[in-house]
């Protein structure tokens, strides 16, 4: 299969990335040369197969009770953010 | 002193030949040494090194024990180290500086062990060859116009060429066992949820483990000791005792089937690769072990699956690099979309974009079942054959990668020819079994790697049959000529 330039730029846009003018070439031929190999996967036959759900039989995800277990540590986290101001994480507005 | 390993550097603490003072201060000198030629680390931590080694003296005098205790080492750079640089090798955060220890990191410090830095890696481990970092390739100690593989080639490279004695590292499709394949040194990827991922950061949470490399299998045997376990703090960790792998490396292999992997001796292997793997099998027999041949049919479809299920959870797990909390953001946002799109396109590099937007279209409307749900679907295939194969033999063993060491920049045009470095390796982690990888020759002065599979918590007879492999070899214990002093 054939991904198209606005494919990648679609993409792009879904994965909230931006993409400059070279590299929307150079992604338009790999992700199209990779999803054909994925393709292959077609060959197999999976009818009545169980998609697998965990890597360990038998086992899920484990659960534990809703508690607090963590102090609070913002101000140790928020000295690795790009803008704080009052204990909050500053970005450009977002409503007029 | 560089070139013992843990237990003859333990036995040297012990017995008073040197200090860990004085191995700490050997061994960071060989870093900053080697530093321009290898570019095998990100970050060295010389101060902390050298007041945990003063500690850790200070432990041995008092008679506190523990076969870890005063050994240095380096963590890839994939896990937090409270108060230090943590990269994952990209500019994403190349200005992250980790508020809290990983679960591993806190382990092998409690046990003592002497953190020397960090290692270098590639992009968010997305690599076959340590060429995708950030902070530029990593060369090989065997031949530095080589790859060290990858994505844990900083980790490799630091062990080959006896900077440190052992090295942390991660394994999602085969970046424990190829790099340590192609750098001459041991590696093991332990089973799914064996070790915490607690503050390792995320790649491909139904594949991520955390491992060891190290020159032999009696230093991985003591390592893993020390860094598996539950760990309430991962929801995937699981509740299984440890057992005393070290106990169990000189086990007799009388009666040990050994499956030779049919699949594993396909076109795509390198003639000097299958015959090291053949002689090694000798040894095998000698010692004890029997041989039969087994089938995994699907198991050449696993890369075509690892790349649809490995992209859809990168893209997942790599949404939380948003410009906002912590990491790259770029300059003069015009509003939060832009914000978003350009921190995220100036932070990643290029295989980590091609690898989002992968996962990115494989869980995009429309396509879910076509490529997740049927790829999830083949991984149960490759799976079960796994399983069957172990109601036969006791373990599977092949190649653990197609060829030796390949030149830098040989294979970074063409993404489908890197991610085929992992064809041997990727099937473990599909199957969330333990592998390990160990020196079994050398093709043009370059090592090869012997890959050894098995059941799900089976790493202390991988374990053993590394160690005793070992003891009838001495592939591992081969220094780069380069690097002997």
């Amino acid at each position: 299969m054939s991904l198209t330039r606005n494919d990648i730029e679609s993409i792009a846009h879904l994965a909230r990335l931006n993409l400059t003018e070279t590299e929307i070439p150079v992604y338009v031929q790999s992700l199209s040369s990779i999803m054909n190999f994925v393709g292959e996967l077609d060959r197999a036959k999976t009818d009545g197969i169980t998609p697998m759900a965990h890597p360990l039989p038998g086992l899920s995800q484990r659960l534990r009770a809703d508690e607090v277990l963590e102090s609070d540590h913002h101000e140790r986290y928020q000295r690795n953010a790009p803008q704080v101001a009052a204990a909050l994480y500053v970005v450009p507005k977002v409503i007029e | 002193m560089h070139t013992l390993t843990i237990a003859q550097m333990a036995a040297g603490l012990r017995e008073r030949r040197f200090s860990s003072m004085e191995l700490t201060q050997a061994l960071l000198a060989r870093l900053n040494a080697a530093q321009p030629r290898l570019n095998a680390m990100i970050t060295l931590t010389a101060a902390p090194a050298l007041a945990a080694a003063q500690a850790a003296d200070a432990g041995l005098a008092a008679g506190q024990a523990g076969p870890l205790r005063g050994i240095p080492m380096v963590h890839k750079d994939i896990f937090c180290t409270e108060g230090v640089l943590t990269t994952c090798g990209s500019r994403m955060l190349s200005n992250f500086v980790s508020p809290y220890d990983a679960t591993v990191v806190a382990r092998l410090k409690a046990a003592g062990m002497v953190m020397l830095g960090k290692a270098n890696m590639d992009e968010f481990a997305m690599g076959s060859s340590n060429e995708t970092s950030f902070y530029g390739p990593v060369r090989n100690p065997w031949d530095a116009s080589m790859v060290p593989g990858g994505s844990s080639g900083g980790s490799a490279a630091v062990v080959a060429a006896r900077l440190a004695p052992a090295a942390t590292a991660t394994d999602t499709g085969g970046s424990i066992r190829q790099p340590a394949a192609l750098c001459g040194i041991t590696g093991l990827k332990p089973t799914y949820g064996r070790v915490s991922r607690y503050g390792m950061i995320a790649f491909a949470s139904s594949l991520d483990q955390a491992g060891t490399l190290t020159v032999t299998a009696e230093d991985s045997a003591l390592m893993l000791r020390a860094m598996a376990g539950f760990d309430p703090r991962d929801s995937t960790s699981v509740d299984a005792p440890v057992p005393d792998y070290a106990a169990t490396l000189g086990d007799s292999l009388a009666g040990v089937t050994i499956g030779v992997v049919r699949e594993f001796f396909d076109a795509g292997l390198d003639g000097a690769c299958g015959q090291a793997v053949r002689d090694a099998l000798k040894v095998y027999e000698k010692l004890g072990a029997r041989l039969k041949d087994v089938s995994c049919p699907n198991l050449p479809l696993s890369v075509p699956t690892y790349y649809v299920v490995a992209p859809a959870e990168c893209s997942s797990n790599l949404a939380r690099f948003d410009g906002v909390r912590y990491g790259h953001r770029c300059e003069n946002p015009r509003d939060l979309m832009d914000l978003y799109k350009r921190s995220r396109g100036e932070g990643f590099g290029a295989e980590v974009k091609r690898r989002i937007m992968t996962g990115t279209y494989v869980l995009s409307a429309g396509y879910y079942d076509a490529y997740y749900i049927k790829a999830q679907k083949v991984r149960q295939l490759i799976a079960q054959d796994f399983a069957r194969a172990f109601g036969e033999v006791d373990v599977l063993v092949g190649p653990t990668s197609p060829t030796a060491a390949f030149p830098l920049g040989a294979k970074t045009s063409d993404p489908i020819t890197m991610y085929l470095n992992d064809i041997y390796t990727i099937g473990a982690n599909l199957a969330g079994i333990p592998g390990l990888s160990i020196p079994c020759g050398f093709a043009g002065g370059l090592p090869l790697g012997l890959q050894i599979m098995g059941p799900h918590f089976s790493e202390a007879r991988l374990l053993n049959l590394a160690h005793r492999y070992q003891q009838e070899t001495d592939w591992h214990a081969r220094v780069p000529s380069a690097w002997v002093n």
